[in-house]
């Protein structure tokens, strides 16, 4: 079977002392419930010579309620699917959390572990024996991009489910580093770069997300529509997590469209977005304002499913997921795609 | 030579009747505890004092040639113990004797990307990884062949110096009857070009393989295989060693379906290892390895052209077919012969077919080989045929029941093909499915968005010939008694998850009388057991168990005979039952079973009875008729209903029925468990499964990859995605098996995915003529609907390929005689066109060893 490669494993056992190994070692690698990198090291195309665990910061843990949401980076995503709080007020993301991976993996993995998930290729999430059959790619190893080999920068798609969600719902990040921490809107956390997918620091931990109550849904309507290939364990080939708020009058007046899996980081739908202000959420203005988020979105030919097919399907989930916000029934096939949230 | 199965009849058989206490009821397999709790060996989980690991060092090249090997740095890896390349292995083999084309280290060149070249052995699995990592190969690139129609294309360079011509390794041309004249009668001619995605077995336990040297040059291995027997004159043919001096053990495989039924590299790699270090040699695949491996579905492109007169009584007959296939069979031979004339041979066993013709080409290409997977080569025909008789139901009006019900081939008769059909419940599986889905009613009613599909499948039980031709048992059981009161039974086949060993144990226990308990069984070891040619081609149930029976019975009879002369009664009235022998007439005189046992051991001394088997001839006699001929064939028909979103395409099955004709249950539980297990695959298959390969741009590479060799990306339906079963079985026992058992191991599989296809045209209209089928092509075939355009989507045409001269065999009707009338010898000059099948008559088997001996020198001098 495939092996784990040596390297050096650190515990530290406060966020202090976590800050100070990364800033000795600015090539360590953090880890958290492992269930993306364990797997990600034995096939090589992830190396590390330390990894620091983030499991034992008792700063990192729990999921708080009172205004808003904060959620510890290592609070664990079957934890936060199934915090009833979180589904009664935020139940797009409770959604969103439950349609990653399958339970197994969502009872180890963490919530910062799935927002900072590396981007994927299938180019690129293969064994060493294969990469190296392929001439490895940009990504790992390699000078070219094979899903466009004239690309001058790596085309690897995000993978979080919980990513387009939690920008959606307006979310903060917030980060630690040795010199201090900084607070940011999640979608600044990441840059349309496959290989450079986060905007941190390698000194900076991500601690905590932050969902602002504004967000809940008593004010806001929400929804997240992923298409996969099976009901469960696939990463989302789309994604499509929408935010609404509207004014008594039934208008309008903020919008959130976030697209998962359509590029290397989560893509804002702006001009969906921005075209919903100020209109009644009808069929007829949801139907455009999905036309609109198509162009934004670049799938390409580096997961399953036929690549066109997908940018057909990110006007389809895109409307599908406005008219579960808005309340309009959805004339779609749910099964497969939609996970079922246990309960 | 073995007795035939002596047919007990009522009149002369010495145990009165009685009901059966095990067979046809359920019962708990045998091995059914041991597998839950983890308590079962599978082959990684041996271990030996002194074992090391090998891993292979495989191919990162599609093809090229071996300039050199370098193995300094490797050699400097703390723990390396030694090294094998192809020099090591100088003999070919291969599973058909038509094909050794094989080595367990590549000699001279390489043919796909995973072809095993050097092994490393190590004192630890992660030394032989690091070490495997650090070996250079220096490679000089051919030109690749990723397709049939680019090894059309390219007969230059060749990937093997052996095959029909260039790179088309098979070529098989035949008509039964008169076909054109079919043609020419029929009232409406239908033709259709259709596609089948190859794919692959994907069983949960990666192949395995431990081998341990002995005294005087002698070696064990124990694998996880489905067909020791095989392994073992692979074996025996590679290392040159005495047959007698090599044991082959298979361990209880964690799934086959197919992808464990080849001898392979890393199995003869082991052995050879092992004797050369003198320690135990183990070596467990990775996942992506099992993949390289593959041996799965070949991608076929079909073209089916079938003639139908519409009958004076409504129904619609079929006046001749003509069925061409086209088979990517990747880098090896593998069954590829066997699966290529599979492609042909079940056509003919559904439906009156008065006339057929069958041509087909299997071409190398430079990809992981292909082979058998469950259904071996019948699939790919069939979801072409079910759905091109969907079509000519839709065209002639009639309901696709009525259509198939009114056509249905007849017991007892032969084939225009020569194969002969005995019992067949295909009408009563229809009517079942039907009946149980509510098709008449619903069929073409349902509201847009929803269908119903119909189509059925037939299969073997045991293919008819084995694979190297011989007069021997195909089959043989040893039955030990002693004093103890157990009784061990031993058998060579193999125990794949299927439940062979619950099947033989069943029987033994049914016949003599005792309950599963009493039985020891010792399965797949070819120095203690008799041989079983092994798990495939659904042959198990019916050889060993045809076997076991005979075994049983003679044991039986040795008893009754002892128990008769010491109680003085008359061995005739005497009934084996509940762990007793007792009398008919008086249920309180008897012994119990040990007690009968230990007076048969006095009077006869050790005690000990074999069964064998051997399949009835086959009337066909052409070249070629190897393959098809069985002693009985299964019968299957489902019906799913679908649903269709039109706006993406994307579609789900909602409920699977299906009917399957399995002659007589052994064991309801394990047969209901392969129907369902039969149709989650078929669900796979057509919903989307498929071993997709990249190609780089060739400006910038040579790549040929296999697209994601991993559990995650290779899809294959989970639990979320399985619909709920309905299954009847039809039971209508069948002579040839025992206690009137067909196989299920296979056949249920095969309507599933032309059920599906049909159901999606009866929801939404649309035509796919491939699987599987992804959404994006029903969004394609909606959105040339909706523009007047042909509401399809599928292949456009069958390459042009040059058959050759047909192989013209008259059929029953016409008065033939199985022969073929133009069979010309010379058509086998230079090797150009061995012609034989898999299984074979005497002189082609002679002719074949001619052929394997030119390849073997033609590598050795290069």
């Amino acid at each position: 079977m495939l092996r784990l490669p040596a390297f050096r494993f650190l515990q530290p056992k406060t966020l202090g002392e976590a800050a100070a190994m990364l800033a000795g070692e600015p090539e360590a690698r953090l880890v958290a419930g492992g269930t993306d990198l364990w797997p990600n090291l034995k096939r090589r195309h992830q190396k590390a010579q330390t990894v620091v665990s983030l499991m034992r910061l008792p700063e990192l843990r729990g999921l708080h309620v009172n205004g808003g949401l904060r959620l510890g980076a290592t609070a664990l995503l079957a934890d936060i699917e199934t915090d009833t709080q979180v589904r009664a007020r935020w139940p797009s993301l409770a959604t969103a959390i439950a349609s990653i991976s399958s339970p197994p993996l969502r009872n180890m993995g963490t919530i910062g572990g799935n927002v900072c998930v590396d981007t994927r290729c299938t180019y690129y999430n293969q064994t060493e024996d294969w990469r190296r059959s392929i001439g490895y790619c940009l990504k790992a190893e390699g000078s070219t991009c094979w899903v466009a080999t004239s690309s001058p920068t790596c085309l690897a798609h995000t993978a979080s489910d919980s990513a387009p969600m939690l920008c959606a719902l307006g979310a903060q990040a917030r980060l630690v580093a040795p010199d201090g921490e900084r607070e940011i809107p999640l979608e600044q956390l990441y840059q349309d770069d496959g290989i450079q997918y986060l905007a941190k620091r390698s000194d900076e931990i991500l601690t905590d997300l932050l969902v602002p109550g504004e967000a809940d849904a008593a004010h806001c309507r929400s929804a997240f529509w992923k298409l996969r290939r099976r009901g469960t364990i696939d990463f989302a080939v789309l994604s499509a997590a929408v935010a609404l708020w509207t004014d008594p009058s039934g208008e309008v007046t903020r919008a959130r469209i976030y697209l998962g899996a359509v590029g290397s980081q989560p893509v804002a739908a702006t001009d969906a977005a921005q075209f919903l202000i100020g209109k009644p959420l009808t069929a007829e203005t949801l139907a455009e304002a999905a036309r609109l988020a198509r162009k934004p979105a670049y799938p390409m030919d580096n997961t399953d499913f036929q690549a066109q097919w997908r940018g057909t399907m990110v006007v389809q989930y895109t409307e599908a997921a406005l008219r579960e916000a808005a309340g309009l029934p959805v004339e779609r096939l749910a099964p497969r795609h939609l996970p079922v949230v246990a309960g | 030579m073995a007795e035939p199965i002596r047919k007990i009849t009522p009149e002369e058989d010495p145990a009165p009747e009685r009901e059966p206490r095990l067979i046809g009821k359920p019962f708990r397999r045998v091995d059914g505890r041991a597998k839950v709790t983890g308590a079962t060996r599978f082959a990684d989980d041996l271990s030996f004092p002194r074992m090391c690991w090998v891993r292979l060092v495989r191919s990162t090249v599609p093809h090229a040639v071996i300039r050199s090997i370098d193995l300094g740095e490797a050699e400097k890896v703390p723990g390396v113990l030694g090294f094998l390349t192809g020099k090591d292995f100088p003999i070919p083999f291969g599973i058909l004797p038509v094909s050794q084309d094989e080595h367990a280290l590549c000699p001279d060149k390489v043919r796909f990307v995973g072809d095993p070249v050097v092994a490393v052995a190590a004192t630890t699995e992660d030394a032989a990884y690091e070490a495997a990592w650090k070996v250079k190969v220096d490679y000089e690139p051919l030109p690749t062949i990723g397709s049939v129609q680019e090894a059309l294309d390219t007969p230059e360079p060749r990937i093997h110096d052996y095959g029909d011509e260039g790179n088309l390794h098979k070529v098989v041309s035949m008509t039964f009857g008169a076909v054109e004249e079919g043609f020419a009668a029929a009232d409406e001619i239908f033709e259709d070009t259709i596609w089948y995605e190859g794919n692959t077995h994907l069983p949960m336990e990666q192949h395995s393989a431990v081998a341990v040297p002995e005294d005087d040059d002698r070696v064990t291995l124990w694998s996880s295989s489905q067909t020791p027997h095989y392994v073992h004159r692979a074996l025996t043919k590679v290392l040159g060693l005495p047959a007698s001096r090599i044991r082959v053990v298979a361990c209880s495989n964690g799934g086959g379906f197919g992808g464990k039924s080849d001898p392979f590299n890393h199995e003869i790699v082991v052995a050879k290892m092992a004797l050369k270090l003198g320690r135990p040699v183990k070596i467990t695949l990775t996942r992506e390895e099992v993949f390289l491996c593959h041996r799965g579905r070949h991608p076929v492109l079909m073209s089916v052209k079938t003639g139908i007169k519409r009958e004076s009584d409504g129904r619609v007959s079929i006046t001749a077919q003509r069925l061409q296939t086209a088979l990517d069979g990747g880098a090896y031979g593998s069954y590829g012969v066997a699966s290529t004339y599979y492609t042909g041979a079940l056509q003919t066993v559904t439906y009156k077919m008065p006339a057929y013709e069958f041509q087909g080409v299997r071409a190398f290409t430079n990809k992981p080989p292909c082979g058998p997977k469950r259904g071996h080569g019948t699939p790919q025909p069939r979801f072409a045929f079910e759905v091109h008789l969907d079509k000519i139901a839709a065209k002639t009006g009639l309901n696709p029941a009525d259509l198939r019900l009114g056509m249905l081939a007849e017991p007892d008769t032969v084939t225009a093909n020569w194969l002969r059909v005995g019992t067949m419940g295909l009408g009563k599986c229809i009517e079942a499915v039907v009946a149980g889905s509510g098709f008449r009613e619903r069929w073409g009613k349902l509201p847009p968005g929803r269908g119903l599909g119909l189509a059925c499948g037939s299969y073997l039980c045991g293919a008819g010939l084995p694979i190297y031709w011989n007069h021997m048992p195909q089959s043989g059981v040893m039955i030990k008694l002693d004093r103890s009161g157990g009784v061990a039974v031993f058998c060579g086949q193999a125990e794949i998850g299927q439940g062979s060993d619950s099947v033989l144990a069943a029987i033994v226990a049914e016949i003599l009388g005792v309950s599963l308990s009493d039985i020891r069984l010792c399965v797949a070891d070819t120095d203690l057991t008799p041989v079983d040619l092994g798990s495939y081609s659904s042959r198990v149930t019916l050889m060993m168990g045809n076997a076991a029976v005979q075994a049983a019975e003679r044991a039986r009879e040795q008893i009754a005979q002892a128990v008769g002369q010491q109680l003085e009664i008359p061995s005739g009235r005497l009934v084996f039952a509940d762990g007793r022998v007792f009398d008919a007439t008086d249920p309180d005189t008897g012994l119990s079973f040990q007690d009968a046992v230990i007076a048969t051991e006095a009077r006869f001394g050790t005690l000990a009875t074999t069964g064998s088997y051997i399949p009835p001839r086959s009337p066909g006699k052409y070249r070629g008729a190897g393959v098809g001929p069985s002693p009985a064939y299964s019968y299957s028909a489902a019906v799913i209903e679908v649903e269709v979103d039109p706006a993406t395409g994307l579609w789900n099955p909602l409920h699977v029925w299906i009917a399957h004709d399995i002659g007589k249950s052994i064991n309801p539980v394990l047969v209901m468990g392969q129907v369902e297990g039969g149709v989650y695959m078929g669900l796979g298959e057509v919903m989307m499964e498929e071993s997709a390969f990249r190609r780089l741009p060739r400006h910038l590479s040579n790549a040929l990859v296999h697209k994601f060799p991993s559990m995650l990306e290779y899809k294959s339906p989970s639990f979320a995605d399985m619909p709920p079963v309905t299954t009847y079985l039809i039971e209508d026992p069948d002579p040839q098996g025992p206690f009137g058992a067909k196989e299920v191991g296979q056949g249920p599989l095969l309507p599933v995915m032309p059920a599906v296809a049909n159901a999606i045209y009866d929801a939404v209209g649309v035509r796919i003529d491939q699987s599987p089928i992804h959404p994006h092509m029903v969004l394609k075939a909606l959105q040339a609907k909706a523009k007047g355009d042909e509401a399809r989507f599928g292949p456009k045409a069958f390459p042009e390929v040059d058959f050759g001269e047909t192989l013209l065999v008259p059929t029953p009707a016409q008065g033939g005689d199985g022969k073929a009338i133009n069979d010309f010898k010379d058509k086998l000059r230079s090797g150009m066109r061995s012609a034989s099948g898999t299984m074979m008559s005497r002189e082609e088997a002679l002719r074949n060893k001619k052929v394997s001996v030119l390849t073997t020198e033609l590598k050795g001098a290069r």
